[in-house]
């Protein structure tokens, strides 16, 4: 079964850049808009991989990270951020708050798909 | 969201994000302390730069984030968000958005621009900047032991794709280390007490091995020695961190060079359900038909009808839900008045307000872009010469900040979109003067004070005593009535000296459907748009020769010149008995055409028509009928025209008749 990776941005273009990638790459990716939105997608199912941004409105990517760690369900599923060169400090708040790993921005279509294959192991 | 292209979506989300920012902006100039706004402003900048970058859109990316940087220390308080701040960024915003329009294709002359509006940035808000580290170097093999940090378990690092990435690299010899291994009862069941041995043998480097723990390399213990060198494993320094390089994706950029295409439209998710639903609906008529249709014996009329009427009802619904898919909100076109109010109170000095009401009034997505650019001709009049400045509006016993009302409101078929200004009125004496001067109307003459205050929608009619940099080129009213008669729209003036103007546009709801009256003159049929029909009545008797020489009819004491349109078509056919005239009229001309037969009222589907035929005058359109027959529709404007002119050569012949006489 392919993995499910869930993908939360508030950008649409950019979540469309992500599940063309990693769709191509053969996994399954839900969408979600925002923090809230990512929250109650990964509350209703268990994915194998959650990409998030952090500056999102709502709920930003922080925060919702602290959250769904909270939840038995996302304990132990890999969460990416995607982040950009100028956060510095960004990294450091969000491992403190329970992600596995980063991507910077921009990102090509390979890296996105070598890091899902990192943290995901197939 | 359309199709599947991000460049296109992108696009799409850039405006929405220039947008947010620039409201963002707007706001903040008058309340510069609030936090949520300089947020919003910084996130905007931020997704546009990242986003940009991911679509090709490099020149885009790098001069945003100088902005987003110098924004930045707005949002960290290092500086605060002056008006000069603000001016310099909105022009900044502008210009993103050409670098937006130019894509991949920006010229030097767009770079150089871009970097006069940086220069004043920096002065704006004075920066440094710092540069990112850079890595060490390689070796023929490596000892390394590792241990995850507390906690990496639970937040998903698996240590199991990290001992194969190991593996990938070269021939590993692993050996588990359990001496970390608690009792049972502390052991927490999510933290990883294993650390692992990792003999690699192969020609790797070493940043290739740390590159494996990327993401827990800052906390973990980790020891890398080369093999030759046993158990003299020195601690990494930590400040290593260049992953993923930021090379812009290639094949994003030359996505980027593909022309901007076919526009999207974003629509709300409710409405395509109903779509659906109509749909659904009308597949079901279809296969009641085709039971009817395959059904053996006579059908009973009644039950045909049935299906008939669904199928009607169907239609004239799907028709209006797809219409609503092309309806936006008004807000949006209002949204970008803002900024030019500001822009303009910025350059004429004086303090204007803008209230809008009625945003959530929907017009075609056509009509709204096309709105655009009159409306900021109106507007920019408004400011510039209604408005009176601070000074004089005290004297006159007003507020000093003038305001500009925009308004919309649906009535019947029609939107309604209102500019008022609270400014000093149009002088009908001074429109009278330059009317007369220009020989719109003979002096002396009786004009109705309608008719008076139209004359401004004259070519090459100005009144502004300067000329000023805002308006008053005499380039303006004439062509922004006739872009809002392209959309088969109309203007009302209302002014009252000394208290303000309002310029109520009319427009219809939608440009693709209209209602049309069908008649038919010889053995063709032809649409009159029904909302230019004014009367019907049947040609007198006293007309009905063709050898008639004047073509006015006496409508209730009004002369109406009136065209054959056998004529106009050089029909052979018979013509009937009775004829009709219809009376059509647009802003203040009249016409009366005539026809042989009134067919009755019809809604029509819009066909341009093709490149070659656009020329025709007198035509608009095509629309193809229930029988599936072609009919022209009247391009009534044209037709008024003619008719004028010809009216004009006739009472030209007419002096010079009598001056033969004399």
């Amino acid at each position: 079964m392919s993995a499910s990776i869930l993908t939360v941005d508030d950008s649409p273009s950019l979540r469309m850049a992500v599940r063309i990638a990693l769709t191509g790459a053969g996994y399954a990716v839900t969408e979600a808009g925002d923090g809230t939105e990512g929250l109650a997608k990964a509350g209703a199912e268990r994915f194998d991989l959650i990409i998030t941004d952090l500056n999102m409105p709502r709920m930003d990517g922080l925060t919702m990270i602290r959250e769904l760690r909270k939840s038995p369900t996302n304990t132990g599923v890999p969460i990416i951020f995607l982040t950009t060169e100028s956060e510095d400090g960004l990294k450091a708040q969000a491992k403190a708050a329970g992600a596995t790993g980063w991507l910077v921005k921009p990102f090509n279509a390979d890296q996105l798909v070598k890091i899902a294959r990192k943290v995901l192991g197939r | 969201m359309s199709g599947n292209d991000p460049v296109a979506a992108f696009r799409v989300e850039a405006a929405d994000l220039l947008e947010q920012v620039e409201q963002a902006l707007l706001d903040l100039s008058s309340d510069p302390g609030n936090r949520p706004l300089v947020d919003e402003v910084f996130r905007g900048l931020h997704t546009l730069k990242g986003s940009g970058a991911m679509f090709g859109f490099d020149a885009l990316a790098g001069f945003t984030h100088h902005c987003e940087t110098a924004f930045d220390r707005v949002r960290k308080g290092k500086a605060t968000a002056t008006r000069r701040l603000i001016e310099v960024i909105l022009s900044a915003r502008d210009h993103m958005q050409a670098l937006i329009d130019a894509g991949s294709d920006a010229d030097a002359a767009l770079i150089d621009a871009g970097t006069g509006i940086l220069a004043d940035l920096e002065q704006a808000v004075s920066e440094g900047e710092g540069t990112p580290a850079v890595a060490p170097s390689p070796g023929k093999g490596w000892r390394l032991t590792f241990k995850l940090p507390p906690g990496a378990m639970a937040n998903g690092t698996n240590p199991l794709p990290l001992l194969d990435e190991l593996r990938d690299l070269g021939q590993c010899t692993i050996t588990a280390r359990l001496d970390d291994m608690p009792t049972l009862d502390e052991l927490v069941p999510t933290e990883c007490y294993v650390f692992w041995d990792v003999e690699l043998i192969g020609d790797v480097g070493r940043e290739d091995i740390e590159d494996v723990f990327i993401f827990v390399i800052d906390d973990m213990e980790l020891a890398i020695a080369p093999l030759d060198t046993p158990d003299e494993a020195a601690p990494v320094e930590d400040d290593v961190e260049d992953m993923p390089e930021p090379a812009a994706a290639a094949s994003a950029g030359r996505a980027a060079k593909s022309a901007p295409g076919q526009e999207s439209v974003r629509v709300q998710a409710e409405r395509l359900d109903e779509l659906m639903n109509r749909v659904g609906e009308l597949v079901i008529a279809q296969s009641r038909l085709d039971q009817l249709s395959a059904g053996k014996g006579v059908v009973d009329a009644g039950t045909l009808r049935a299906v008939s009427e669904d199928i009607q009802r169907l239609s004239a619904e799907l028709r209006d839900t797809t219409m609503a898919l092309r309806m936006m909100p008004v807000s949006n076109l209002f949204a970008r008045f803002r900024r030019l109010i500001h822009d303009l109170a910025h350059e004429t000095g004086k303090t204007i307000e803008l209230v809008t009401e009625g945003e959530a009034t929907e017009v075609d997505k056509t009509v709204i872009e096309r709105l655009a650019d009159p409306m900021i001709h109106i507007i920019r009049n408004s400011c510039d010469h209604g408005l009176e400045t601070g000074d004089d509006r005290v004297l006159a016993g007003k507020s000093a900040a003038g305001r500009i009302t925009l308004s919309a409101r649906q009535a019947g078929g029609e939107v309604l979109i209102a500019i008022t200004d609270d400014g000093r009125g149009i002088n009908r004496a001074r429109v009278r003067a330059k009317a007369e001067a220009q020989g719109l109307i003979e002096p002396g003459q009786t004009v109705s004070d309608n008719d008076l205050l139209h004359t401004i929608f004259a070519p090459g009619f100005s009144t502004a005593a300067a000329i000023t940099n805002l308006s008053g080129r005499g380039v303006g009213m004439d062509v922004v009535k006739r872009s809002i008669e392209s959309l088969r729209g109309t203007i009302d003036i209302d002014s009252v000296e000394g208290s303000g103007t309002t310029m109520t546009l009319h427009l219809p709801l939608t440009l693709a459907i209209i209602e049309c009256m069908l008649v038919r003159v010889g053995d063709g049929r032809y649409a009159i748009p029904l909302s230019a029909v004014e009367e019907c009545l049947e040609l007198p008797a006293s007309e009905v020769p063709a050898t008639a020489r004047r073509n006015f009819l006496d409508v209730r004491g009004e002369l109406v010149p009136y065209l054959r349109l056998r004529d106009s078509f050089a029909s052979t056919h018979p013509p009937d008995l009775f004829q009709k005239v219809v009376i059509v009229g647009q802003g203040r001309g009249r016409v009366g055409l005539v026809v042989d037969q009134i067919i009755g009222n019809t809604q029509t589907v819009i066909k341009s028509l093709s490149r070659f035929h656009a020329g025709l005058g007198s035509f608009s359109g095509a629309t193809i009928l229930g029988d599936g027959t072609v009919a022209l529709i009247l391009d009534i404007a044209s037709l008024i025209a003619g008719a004028q002119k010809s009216q004009r050569s006739l009472s030209g012949r007419h002096h010079d008749h009598a001056g033969e006489a004399a």
